[in-house]
């Protein structure tokens, strides 16, 4: 099994494995923005600042305090989810009541503001985090060698995602959720605090993408655009799997991490571009999005 | 039901229309722009004024969208930025004379704002959003990788040339005129535009789409001819901005560029003829004084916007508009 299609079987599998780690971090990104769109029907523009945020907040606690890869991958949403809820309880809450764009343009200028603050003092250039020793090293597959970290990457993202799903589906707060978000004036009438709920849901979906940023951080340099980059591409995987399912966001986010592998591989001009053409397609066949309500 | 404190202008009683579909109060701020316009190059440096005369132009036509359709563009870098390449292009390697060069930059706009929006008014509100920036990134890659784009070091040094093939362009006073016709004339024609019986059917559609629908307006033709218009617009401002300065970069297709442009009419004013004209002239000034503080200058965008969306909804125009009882 050395050729596939004509394509050597470690540059193919390579680049699968390369697809799957990124297609985690759609999945992660995108999962914490339809869990915030359907409850407060705002598009979060700063998903991408607090994605890199989580990455810098691990790296200042390794560095200035000590605190290694674990604690950061606990710590560090904690405390990017606190600083979301403060956002939603200061500015993004007052915008409820007015035209969904306003919550957009609010995101995206606080995105603004903490990219260029984290530029000032941190530079554009990126800062290295460290493989933690427990995760360092390869298993060789036989056909390939996986690099242990990349492995745990998928597996954590996996993982974290069906957490979500299991709470949102499963739990008695998740069902509140899914009731708010359907009919938040009737789940308040039933004695049910809807604002706190949903300034919680913004922390938590914060929280996600801050987890996320912890987890690149080994991978990808961390550096203040880390975010923004990413973010426009999940966008358009929102725009493709639709916001409506949590599953949905998901599979595409994987599914699409994949197809950006695999162009790669075939046609590697295409390979930035190739997501927004699917998205394209997609909005000719199926406007509502692959797993959209219309 | 219109949304409550959506994008649209203050809503007086409609004034009479003296003039061209101006009413008093509009004709008046008018001729005050372009006295503005006749003067500030004797006092100002007439380079810094072209710029802010391209912006004005693109902020313009970015808030046709945005204040007389309700559709929020976020990829507007795409038609600017290609329009600048293009025109850049033709400038230099084709050897066209600006005017044409201009023209092929709104022409590009069009065609590229053709395809996006024929795909993009397939859905609404924040979607919308959504899928203007993501191809607006995508047509980012593609001129990160084109080999006309010049990539990272963008298309230099192009020639602003002979205007008709006879009046030199060297000189910047007489640039800057010809930038200031550019200017009003797409002014004007936005206007027109806004206040034909096509722009009423637009603000129809801002207020209420499903109701433009009942009334047997097919209103994805009319968002999609509007869609094109800016885009055309914002591709003739990108061209006329790069045979001003002879260069045409990255930085015009980046995602950034398309925030600016938000940010100049959120500043200005949406949905006031005037204020993306005064949003321009604020931003880039701001740029101007702040440039040497690197990227504080993004920070304070942002703060910008920040305070725009809590605090001072209407902008700037829309405030005083709003003071004075008039629409502006």
């Amino acid at each position: 099994m050395d050729e596939i299609f004509g394509i050597p079987a470690p540059l193919l599998f390579g680049q699968l494995l390369l697809g799957l780690i990124n297609g985690a971090f759609y999945a992660l990104l995108s999962l914490g923005l339809a869990v915030i769109f359907g409850m407060l029907n705002v598009i979060n523009f700063t998903h991408g600042a607090q994605f890199m945020l989580g990455a810098f907040v691990a790296w200042a606690m390794l560095n200035f305090l000590g605190l290694g890869y674990w604690w950061a991958l606990l710590l560090a949403p904690i405390v990017v989810g606190l600083f979301g809820v403060l956002l939603e309880r200061t500015m993004i809450s007052k915008l409820y009541k007015l035209d969904h764009l306003y919550g957009l343009l609010l995101t995206f200028g606080v995105g603004l503001i903490i990219e260029g603050l984290v530029r000032n003092e941190f530079g554009s250039s990126g800062l290295p985090y460290r493989i933690p020793p427990e995760l360092s090293g390869a298993w060789d597959l036989g056909f390939m060698f996986m690099p242990v970290y990349r492995g745990w990457v998928v597996i954590v993202a996996l993982v974290a995602c069906i957490a979500t799903w299991l709470v949102i589906e499963r739990t008695r707060i998740g069902s509140y959720l899914r009731a708010a978000t359907e009919n938040p004036a009737l789940v308040q009438a039933f004695g049910i605090n809807v604002p706190r709920m949903m300034t919680l849901t913004y922390g938590a979906g914060v929280a996600l993408a801050a987890f996320a940023g912890v987890l690149a951080a080994p991978i990808y340099s961390v550096n203040p655009q880390m975010g923004s980059n990413l973010i426009i591409i999940v966008f358009a995987v929102v725009v493709i799997g639709g916001m409506g399912s949590i599953l949905g966001s998901v599979l595409t986010g994987f599914g699409l991490g994949i197809v950006e592998g695999l162009t790669k591989v075939f046609y590697p001009e295409a390979s930035a571009t190739v997501i927004f053409v699917v998205m394209a397609i997609v909005l000719l066949l199926r406007p509502a999005g692959l797993f959209g309500r219309a | 039901m219109a949304a409550p404190g959506g994008f649209s202008g203050s809503d007086f009683k409609a004034e009479e229309t003296v003039f061209l579909g101006f009413t008093r109060t509009q004709l008046i701020a008018f001729l005050v722009m372009v006295a503005v316009i006749a003067v500030s190059p004797f006092f100002l440096y007439p380079v810094f004024l072209m710029k802010v005369l391209c912006f004005a132009l693109f902020a313009c036509a970015f808030n046709l969208l945005i204040g007389y359709v309700g559709l929020l563009s976020f990829g507007h870098a795409a038609y600017f930025g290609m329009g600048g390449y293009l025109a850049g292009h033709a400038a230099k390697v084709w050897g066209f004379t600006p005017e044409i060069a201009v023209l092929i930059g709104g022409a590009v706009g069009a065609l590229l704002g053709l395809v996006i929006g024929w795909i993009a008014i397939r859905r609404q509100g924040i979607y919308f959003a959504m899928i203007t920036l993501a191809f607006a990134q995508m047509v980012y890659f593609f001129c990160v990788q084109a080999a006309f784009t010049g990539g990272e070091d963008g298309i230099q040094a192009i020639p602003r040339g002979n205007l008709f093939g006879v009046i030199p362009l060297s000189a910047d006073i007489t640039m800057y005129w010809v930038t200031a016709a550019v200017f009003l004339l797409g002014f004007l024609f936005i206007h027109r535009t806004i206040h034909s019986p096509f722009g009423m059917v637009l603000k129809s559609i801002r207020e209420n789409e499903p109701r433009a629908t009942s009334l047997g307006y097919r209103t994805d033709d009319y968002k999609l001819v509007a869609f094109v218009l800016s885009a055309m617009l914002s591709g003739v401002a990108g061209g006329i901005k790069s045979i001003v300065f002879g260069i045409a970069t990255l930085t015009d297709v980046f995602w950034t560029m398309s925030g600016e442009v938000v940010l100049m009419s959120l500043v200005g004013g949406l949905g006031t003829i005037f204020g993306p004209v005064v949003g321009a002239a604020v931003i880039i000034t701001m740029q101007n004084y702040l440039a040497e503080f690197g990227a504080w200058v993004t920070v304070i965008q942002g703060v910008i916007f920040v305070l725009c969306v809590l605090a001072f909804r209407r902008g700037i125009v829309g405030e005083i508009g709003n003071w004075l009882r008039v629409r502006l």
